[in-house]
């Protein structure tokens, strides 16, 4: 008896997928470089040009959408053999809402200044079209754990163009990196490039930096 | 089943119904901690207009030993039993004038007597509510400093009202001219010299409606205060 359950168990475990199987460690890596939600779906970019003046309003802001993409998807794949499909957009809305509103009270109580500083654009995460689009492309039609992993891979795409964002407007802009001041600590004068910090200057950036990732992973616009 | 309507209508109930109640839950567990974080940010703004706060110093303490509020009228008399913390500017701003609850802080030195005195002020700019504290001296009448904030100027142009730089420039203003209320007036245009006037700062380029905002605010709080300022600087007078 006991030989035989183990060969059952066996045979099981192969044929499960292996939690970071290749096509799982695609739903990470692709969202990183040729499927990024900002820089090839340019989706996003309204908070990625406002909350990208200094490193750690745009780190929290990372943090923030990654948690709220990666949990609804989770809880989108969870419900999504019960959700009727008429009323689909109206409940994907409603879950996002919730981790949207959960997220920003837990900034306003634990990190004010930062919650402060992002203002609106938590809320507004509600309506940014990653969460909303990687729950009707993907967790609707996939279970949680490659839903988890989408919402991370997503999250974190936007977060990395974000971080890079925020590290040149900050660092050429301000002259410091997370409030501690570069320059003048080497010694150097500096005097801050204005137009970075404003959001014109932004723009500039991330088109540039649109225009390096597409050259480098060689996307096209299909018509 | 799933697209019959009875069970479109009972699952959005519930969504409703689960969703609603983990945000109850987590805004009831968390309000202590919020409202915490805010009570500490008005003291820290009331501070920050008369000194300047280095990182990491202790900003309750400091409030608590320097920091002496009270509400008053518009004929600068006190009201007993009001909390200034409990009033809310906003709901204020919209009585008329003369039927405002005013709060005052008065920033004391070591031996007692009154440095600085705090007003908040409350007003409109160019989108939304525009607020903040002014600051005058021991002579109730220079400006010591000031602290705007608001809710919806344009980033980059009205926003700047929250930049350090402009606030700077209402420093060693004054809001009596002779005795009678003149209140201080962003001017129009940006990079004028107004070193000599002593009722005029420079303005905010592309903001000026922004900086009419403030001027109103300005006067329209400042008038509510006057009678306060006055009589505190009218009984200084005479002590010395």
């Amino acid at each position: 008896m006991s030989t035989e359950a183990a060969v059952v168990e066996e045979v099981k475990e192969k044929k499960a997928e292996p939690l970071f199987s290749k096509k799982n460690k695609k739903l990470i890596s692709n969202p990183l470089d040729i499927d990024n939600p900002v820089t090839v779906q340019i989706l996003g970019v309204c908070s990625a040009l406002a909350v990208t003046t200094q490193m750690k309003p745009a780190f929290v802001m990372s943090l923030g959408l990654t948690i709220v993409t990666a949990c609804s998807n989770v809880a989108i794949s969870a419900l999504r053999n019960t959700i009727p499909s008429r009323i689909r957009i109206i409940v994907q809305l409603a879950i996002v809402s919730l981790w949207v509103i959960l997220v920003d009270q837990i900034l306003k109580a634990y990190v004010y200044d930062v919650s402060k500083q992002l203002s609106v654009f938590v809320g507004l995460i509600i309506t940014n079209c990653i969460v909303m689009g990687r729950l009707e492309a993907f967790a609707m039609g996939n279970k949680p754990w490659p839903a988890f992993l989408d919402g991370m891979g997503n999250g974190l795409g936007y977060g990395m163009i974000l971080m890079i964002l925020a590290f040149i407007r900050e660092l050429f802009g301000a002259g410091s990196l997370f409030g501690f001041k570069v320059f003048a600590s080497l010694g150097l004068p500096y005097q801050g490039n204005g137009l970075l910090l404003l959001p014109a200057g932004a723009c500039i950036l991330l088109g540039s930096i649109i225009w390096i990732q597409r050259s480098l992973n060689g996307y096209r616009e299909s018509h | 089943m799933r697209q019959s309507n009875i069970y479109i209508i009972l699952y959005s109930a519930a969504i409703t119904v689960v969703c609603g109640g983990l945000l109850a839950f987590a805004s009831t567990s968390l309000k202590d901690k919020q409202d915490a974080n805010i009570a500490l940010e008005q003291k820290k703004n009331i501070l920050s207009s008369v000194l300047t706060l280095n990182e990491g110093e202790n900003i309750d303490e400091i409030y608590a030993k320097q920091v002496k509020g009270f509400v008053i009228d518009y004929d600068g008399n006190v009201k007993e039993g009001k909390k200034p913390e409990e009033v809310i500017i906003a709901v204020e701003y919209k009585k008329s004038p003369k039927d405002r609850l005013l709060p005052i802080y008065e920033f004391r030195n070591d031996s007692g007597k009154v440095a600085y005195a705090v007003m908040p002020v409350y007003g409109y700019g160019l989108w939304n509510n525009i607020w903040g504290y002014i600051a005058v001296k021991s002579d109730f009448n220079t400006v010591q400093g000031v602290k705007f904030q608001h809710a919806g100027e344009t980033p980059g142009l009205g926003a700047r009202i929250e930049s350090e730089e402009v606030q700077e420039r209402f420093k060693g203003k004054s809001i009596f001219d002779n005795g009678s209320l003149t209140s201080i007036v962003m001017q129009k245009g940006e990079g004028h010299d107004y070193a000599k006037d002593i009722h005029k700062v420079d303005g905010m380029s592309g903001a000026t409606l922004t900086a009419k905002g403030v001027n109103n605010m300005l006067k329209d709080y400042l008038a509510c205060y006057e009678k306060y300022l006055k009589k505190n600087a009218g009984a200084k007078q005479q002590s010395s």
